[in-house]
């Protein structure tokens, strides 16, 4: 019932039902008043899409035009001041480190990850051992606590590791991510069967030999859905890098773009608007190609809740 | 075979290891420090429940928790209500609506832009003299002088809202849209037969079997309210101007802790989130299925 399955599942019904109830003859005037409801529908569908595009809209012609023009009134017609925006900004905030630190920070997060709670769930999943069941509601009970709960007490842990300002902090912990491995957990237990793993130690493999060569694979639809998340989350964290980084040029993007409401840029209007389109056109660019299995994605993870 | 089981601890190993040093040891710690004036240097001394009862006396996370509670709560009603009308069109049968693929990514895009990067952007385009909404606004007619937003309290609260509705209002139609098209279509066609209207349709079936999936929207969408930040962080001051209306509890949390170097007062904020936060699911929770129990035991 996990992930591919469920997505493909999804899809298909769909696609396939599309019942044709039968009109009555008296129904036929009903017909073109749908017609008409239909096409206000329309509109206000159009319109809430435009609603929820504007504003990035605006920012992509905003980044173009000078800080006088914008000042002076809005158009949606762009203006001809990127190259000067963009050098004013980077005089200041250096935003393609900010892209490079969160691009370090995301895709790393993503495969400690995947890998060591796949790892995890496939050791809760086919290994008898004491106290297995204790660890696994235990694990289910601190998923429901608050990233906040501990936020002062990893802070000080942190410097007392000696790892403040330093990308450890916002990478190491993703080893341990309990809603992935109960996610992971669930799916491999019914993708697959003990069987196969007997048939790979009869012909002598290692445990993570089996791990690697018959687990992972079959798992990977379920942390694929699974990474999309972790990546997003982790792009779009802010609380913890501004708390654990303190160097600009460590700063990831999210941080960075607090920096950037601090600095000179904030004066021009111009190159602010251009640095927060540099931290978002990319995602945009990105949602183009993947949206349509993100969106399965979410489907998929909600209803398995 | 119980050689091999041994294999279970080393393959669970690093994830516990890690969880224990960076998730559990952490929140003991936080815990710890709630009942000290530890102040991020020099040594703790314990204090017994006197930040506690000085949470409760105080009138700024009071005025945090409401605030959080009033930005949340319009941002949701207006989310799923938007949410539920799209379902409903969307799974309307006689309707038959194309695009759904479309709609739903396009309204799902602002979920997917970094909070900071919204807020940042909003900051600009709500600004009083030169952000465009207000000269938009003043083109159309529509107002006679620029508003200042985010100088106001009740404008700048009903800001953060409605960003939040914009963000969000798309996930929540997926989800609602995936619990919708798991419902057997037989329902709508027996109501059809039966002449059911469409509000008739909606308030009797999908309604009652997407109960699960509206929990689950609320839960989530309570958890992630309660700890609103970056929003609030980014559009003003960082310190919850105007007047405080812009103060939530996560907010008021870390200027505590990284900005008065408070760290004990702010480690009993956190857990005094924690227990509210824990509190309203269980409300939420019983208020969903409790009714459900008793209208079975009078049928």
């Amino acid at each position: 019932m996990l992930g591919k399955t469920a997505v493909e599942k999804n899809v298909s019904t769909q696609k396939i039902e599309k019942p044709k109830p039968e009109l009555l003859p008296h129904e036929s005037k009903l017909k073109t008043r749908n017609n008409i409801v239909k096409s206000i529908i329309y509109i206000l569908l159009v319109l809430m899409a435009i609603i929820c595009f504007i504003p990035f809209l605006m920012m992509l012609v905003n980044a173009t035009r000078s800080n006088e023009a914008i000042l002076s009134g809005f158009t949606l017609i762009p203006g001809s001041s990127l190259v000067e925006n963009y050098t004013n900004m980077m005089e200041y905030v250096n935003i393609w480190s900010g892209f490079k630190n969160s691009l370090i920070i995301s895709v790393l997060t993503t495969v400690l990850s995947g890998y060591f709670s796949a790892l995890t769930a496939y050791g809760f999943a086919f290994y008898t051992f004491r106290g297995k069941n204790f660890l696994f509601v235990f694990m289910l009970v601190m998923m429901m606590v608050p990233g906040q709960l501990g936020l002062i007490g990893f802070y000080e842990l942190s410097k007392n590791l000696g790892i403040l300002d330093s990308f450890i902090p916002l990478i190491v912990p993703a080893i341990a991510s309990p809603f992935v491995v109960f996610f992971l957990r669930q799916y491999i237990k019914t993708t697959l069967h003990p069987s196969l793993i007997e048939a790979a130690r009869i012909d002598g493999a290692s445990e993570f030999k089996i791990f690697h060569t018959v687990a992972i694979p079959i798992m990977m639809p379920a942390v694929a859905t699974m990474s999309i998340f972790t990546f997003i989350g982790s792009w779009n964290n802010y609380i913890m890098p501004l708390v654990i980084l303190f160097s600009p040029e460590k700063y990831t993007l999210p941080v960075l773009m607090g920096f950037l409401k601090g600095s000179q840029v904030a004066q021009n209007l111009g190159s602010m608007y251009l640095g927060i389109a540099i931290s978002v056109v990319p995602i945009m660019i990105a949602f183009l190609f993947l949206s349509k299995y993100i969106v399965n994605s979410i489907s998929a993870g909600s209803i398995k809740e | 075979m119980k050689k091999l089981d041994r294999y279970g601890y080393v393959f669970i190993a690093p994830f516990w290891i890690i969880f224990l040093i960076f998730s559990i040891y952490p929140v003991a710690l936080t815990f710890y420090y709630s009942f000290t004036n530890y102040s991020g240097s020099g040594t703790a001394e314990v204090v017994g429940l006197a930040n506690y009862a000085r949470l409760i006396s105080d009138s700024y996370f009071v005025e945090a928790f409401f605030n959080t509670w009033k930005i949340w709560g319009i941002n949701f009603a207006l989310q799923i209500g938007l949410a539920l009308v799209l379902a409903l069109i969307f799974s309307d049968m006689r309707m038959k609506l194309k695009g759904l693929a479309f709609f739903r990514s396009i309204f799902y895009l602002p979920n997917l832009i970094t909070i900071s990067s919204v807020a940042l952007l909003f900051g600009i385009l709500l600004d009083w003299q030169h952000g465009s909404l207000n000269m938009i606004l003043l083109n159309i007619g529509l107002i006679s002088e620029p508003i200042n937003w985010l100088n106001k309290p009740t404008t700048a609260q009903l800001s953060v809202s409605l960003i939040l509705t914009w963000m969000w209002f798309g996930h929540s139609f997926i989800v609602v849209m995936a619990g919708v098209s798991g419902i057997s279509k037989d329902y709508y066609e027996a109501a059809l037969i039966d002449g059911a209207n469409r509000w008739q349709t909606f308030t009797k079936i999908t309604i009652p079997l997407l109960k699960p999936i509206l929990l689950y929207i609320m839960i989530t969408s309570l958890i992630g309210g309660l700890q609103l930040f970056d929003l609030p962080m980014l559009l003003t001051d960082g310190i919850g101007s105007p007047d405080g209306s812009l103060n939530t509890m996560v907010l008021y949390l870390y200027n505590q802790a990284f900005k008065f170097n408070n760290y004990g007062y702010a480690s009993a904020v956190a857990y005094g989130l924690f227990v509210i936060t824990l509190i309203f699911s269980a409300i939420v929770f019983k208020g969903m299925y409790g009714n459900e129990r008793k209208q079975a035991r009078k049928v």
